[in-house]
């Protein structure tokens, strides 16, 4: 069942924007909603705060073309939301480069986007390394048991696995001068593989040029859906 | 005009917060530059969250926007890490809103709200590709200007600015707009960088430092003088008389990323004449003028609407002294377009009760922390400064805000004020004890911030004539407030680094010689001195040495009455006269009235420009001049009347 109080977003975030931070983002969608006069519901107690629960973060300086953000409607608040009007009058009052897909409600058992999200589609533009170089880096990685990578968490360096997460992995095309385009497919759990990592796996002279996140997976009963599909209201598990 | 976005998003993903970069806040503008249209960037010297919330850029560039015959965008100083990767990929300083080059711009405006930002300055003229030295500059070189509280003593930056615009910029960058477009507009075969200067020149405000030469005699300033007749002896300030004209920002800037003071701000009057001997903002920016409240809830209803912010704070030096401050916050607070989900924070509370009882109307959520300043340590240190706040003001403030539900309390201190006994200092932590033991009555745990900063004197005020304390000297005395303070749990004492507030007071009062000691800071890799980690005091004194100058002689030495000061030919309308009688006062403990509600002092702020104060009320607030009612000439001895909001 749908839940008219709970509302989902798709939404991209592209261009200049890209450089702002997850929670930069946060700052923008509570000023939008401010002003768009949808009647969010607050929290209760010492310092009432919007109930949004935001999906998993997007590094700084990625671009995506599927955002999510769950809002939570005030009770009291008037029964019928102009569902339609809401991508048209947000994208509106959101920053440029911020452009709501769709609005629909969404099922009160769902747990959060955050922990629901198993995988993310990436496409990447890389510099610095030919086609066919780069072509048979990513035949190594594929056909490597493990991928030790160097990395930051929380402020802490750590050497961790990262061939498991790597899910799908592809050359897409390339133009003759150092540069090539990648779609990977990456897990979120139990820890995430942002594109810097697959970036470090691929070799230090491999420049990260771009990065847009294109799809967002949710796992369910062996297949696979997007948490709001931009084909149309109601499409995948959400309804 | 080629963007240089393409070669700076290249950048942007190895550098830290790239977001200061990208510009595409609210209310950011993207003007058709052109022929007949004078170009601006408006610069502040230090990173894009600490320059975009400021004010005074704000209303320019509004200002300037509207204007047919100018174009106004931003620029702010890059981090370290920014500037590197911009010198190696040989990028220049640019604009943030369509990422223009800097050296395309006509005026390279600066504004000077802190004397340590003065090496960035240096540092972002030389970013934008433009000669360091006004001297070196030709006809097709951007005009370098500069504006704010700190153009006051313009001297340490006359080699690298152009012209210094001193006061309310409102009007007059009207006229300074006009004068760069009639020379533009003419044929550039004709034209010369220095009829452009003395052209501004002739603009009441303007201080163009080229046409004055200072000599000195015994390694002293002598005279800062004209070189050539017609440019006037003494360039004073502009004042707008009445806010109402200038309902601005219209359209606050709303950043994209993180920020201080990140909410909406509207400015309800400018000026004050409390008269804190310490204070170069309320001796500079005299007299008082208020702006009507009817058109600051208007402002505010609009602002919040426009940006979407679910908190505003009422701006000014002392924003309690409002008139109808009450009425003004609970028509803002009950304003039912605010859905009673808008907070409003006042910047600067007067210490005492009454003005609890406000706070804690329109703070009904959110109590954490309040923050008074009472700046001395002792009844006697307070009469000398002419902050005239009681122990009884402040306990009875401290009283109401622990009773009412907020758990921290953080005071403001100075140390190195003139006059300073050690018993001023150890008053503080006396201060902070009985501040503690107050809010043990209401609370279990209460938490008392003590925070103490070395006094910089500043030009302008009665105390400019003060040796600052050295550097030994304040961490002397900080040294003896935390080993009082120890015995006090709940107690914390915070203090700023003497060695800075050593190196503001060159910057401060320094003259002419001082440019180029910032040139060999900033050459030394001095910038973002400002920063803690960033700042180095080694750099200062080498410098200093280098050019036959010393902490002593420009920060630590007292001067007499008849020593030529660098900006006594910058008038604030102050008179001198005025001035060193109050220092005398504050020397002899005497203390003087805020002159909003009794007798002129003639001070010259507003007999010297035809002007009055424009006060609503012709009341002071709370039965006194100073606050709640104290007998001046008793001092702690009279009993404060608490006011009641239940």
């Amino acid at each position: 069942m749908a839940d008219p109080r709970r509302l989902r977003f798709r939404f991209s975030k592209t261009g200049k924007i890209r450089f702002t931070s997850h929670r930069d983002v946060a700052r923008m969608w509570e000023r939008a909603l401010r002003r768009s006069g949808l009647p969010v519901a607050f929290s209760q107690g010492f310092s009432p705060h919007p109930l949004l629960s935001f999906g998993l973060a997007l590094p700084t300086g990625c671009e995506s073309r599927g955002e999510y953000l769950d809002a939570r409607l005030d009770e009291a608040g008037p029964d019928e939301v102009p569902l339609a009007d809401l991508p048209g009058l947000l994208s509106e009052l959101l920053p440029d480069g911020m452009a709501v897909q769709v609005v629909a409600p969404v099922a009160m058992a769902e747990s959060s986007l955050q922990q629901e999200v198993a995988s993310c589609d990436w496409d990447l533009e890389v510099l610095g390394v030919e086609g066919e170089d780069l072509e048979e880096r990513i035949g190594r990685m594929l056909a490597a048991p493990s991928l030790t990578v160097r990395r930051e968490r929380k402020g802490r360096q750590t050497e961790d696995d990262i061939r498991p997460a790597i899910l799908g992995l592809a050359l897409t095309g390339h133009s003759g001068s150092e540069q090539g385009n990648i779609r990977a497919e990456l897990a979120t759990h139990p820890r995430g593989v942002r594109p810097g990592d697959l970036l470090s796996a691929l070799g230090t002279d491999v420049v990260l040029a771009r990065a847009c996140r294109t799809h967002q997976w949710i796992e369910r009963d062996g297949a696979r859906y997007e948490p709001l599909s931009v084909s149309g209201l109601g499409a995948g598990p959400a309804s | 005009m080629e963007t240089l976005w393409p070669r700076i998003e290249r950048l942007l993903l190895g550098v830290s917060k790239p977001a200061r970069y990208i510009g595409g806040e609210q209310g950011a503008q993207y003007p058709v530059h052109g022929p007949g249209k004078v170009a601006w960037l408006l610069l502040y010297p230090d990173t894009y969250e600490i320059g975009l919330p400021n004010q005074g850029l704000q209303i320019l560039y509004e200002i300037l926007n509207e204007r047919p015959d100018a174009v106004a965008e931003r620029s702010y100083a890059p981090w370290v890490d920014m500037e590197a990767a911009m010198r190696a990929a040989g990028i220049p300083l640019f604009s943030v809103e369509q990422h223009f080059p800097a050296r395309a711009f006509d005026v390279l405006a600066f504004n000077l709200s802190a004397e340590l930002v003065y090496t960035n300055v240096l540092n972002l003229i030389d970013l934008a590709d433009v000669p360091l030295h006004a001297a070196e500059r030709g006809e097709g070189d951007p005009l370098v200007v500069a504006g704010g509280h700190c153009a006051f003593n313009p001297e340490p930056l006359a080699d690298f600015v152009d012209a210094f615009v001193l006061g309310d910029g409102e009007e007059v960058v009207g006229e300074v707009n006009r004068t760069v477009g009639t020379w533009l507009g003419a044929p550039p075969q004709g034209r010369r960088r220095g009829e452009l200067l003395r052209s501004l020149a002739g603009i009441e405000g303007v201080y163009v430092p080229a046409l004055y030469h200072s000599t000195y005699r015994d390694g002293r300033l002598v005279a800062t003088l004209p070189v050539e007749p017609g440019v006037p002896a003494e360039v004073a300030k502009r004042t707008v008389n009445d806010l109402a004209d200038w309902p601005y920002p219209a359209h606050p800037l709303v950043p994209l990323t993180e920020v201080v003071h990140d909410r909406l701000n509207v400015e309800v009057f400018r000026g004050c004449t409390r008269g804190c001997r310490f204070c170069q903002a309320g001796m500079i920016t005299r007299p008082v003028r208020e702006r009507p409240a009817a058109q600051v809830k208007e402002m505010v209803r609009r602002g919040l609407a426009w940006s979407g912010h679910d908190e505003v704070t009422l701006t000014s030096l002392s924003t309690a002294d409002f008139s109808g401050i009450e009425e003004t916050v609970r028509d803002i607070i009950d304003d039912p377009v605010h859905e009673g989900r808008v907070s409003v924070s006042l910047p600067s509370l007067r210490v005492d009760a009454f003005t609890v009882g406000t706070a804690a109307q329109i703070q009904k959520v959110r109590r954490t922390g309040l923050t008074f300043a009472p700046e001395g340590g002792t009844w006697r240190m307070r009469k000398v400064i002419n902050k005239l706040i009681t122990e009884e003001d402040l306990y009875s403030a401290v009283d109401a805000a622990f009773s009412q539900g907020w758990r921290r309390v953080k005071l403001y201190f100075l140390i190195g004020l003139p006059t300073e006994r050690d018993e001023d200092v150890l008053g503080i932590a006396e201060l902070g004890a009985q501040c503690v033991a107050i809010g043990r009555r209401h609370q279990k745990s209460v938490t008392v911030v003590a925070s103490v900063g070395g006094f910089v004197p500043k030009p302008h005020t009665p105390f400019q004539w003060f040796g600052q304390d050295t550097v030994a000297e304040l961490e002397r005395k900080v040294a003896l407030l935390r080993e009082r303070a120890r015995a006090t749990r709940g107690l914390t004492v915070r203090w700023h680094d003497p060695a800075a507030s050593a190196a503001e007071g060159v910057a401060s009062r320094g003259d002419r010689r001082i440019g180029a000691v910032l040139e060999r800071v900033w050459r030394a890799g001095g910038t973002f001195q400002e920063w803690s980690e960033r700042f180095d005091l080694a750099l200062w004194e080498s410098a200093l040495a280098a050019e036959g100058l010393s902490l002593h002689e420009v920060a630590h030495r007292e001067r007499g009455e008849h020593e030529p000061l660098p900006w006594d030919h910058i008038s604030a309308g102050l008179h001198r006269d005025f001035l060193w009688t109050d220092w005398q006062d504050a020397l002899a403990g005497a203390s003087v009235e805020d002159c909003r509600w009794t007798p002129c002092y003639d001070c010259g702020a507003c007999t010297g420009f035809g002007l009055e104060h424009v006060v609503a009320s012709s009341v002071p607030p709370a039965g006194g001049s100073q606050g709640t009612g104290q007998d001046l000439a008793a001092g702690g001895r009279i009993p404060v009347r608490l006011v009641s909001h239940g």
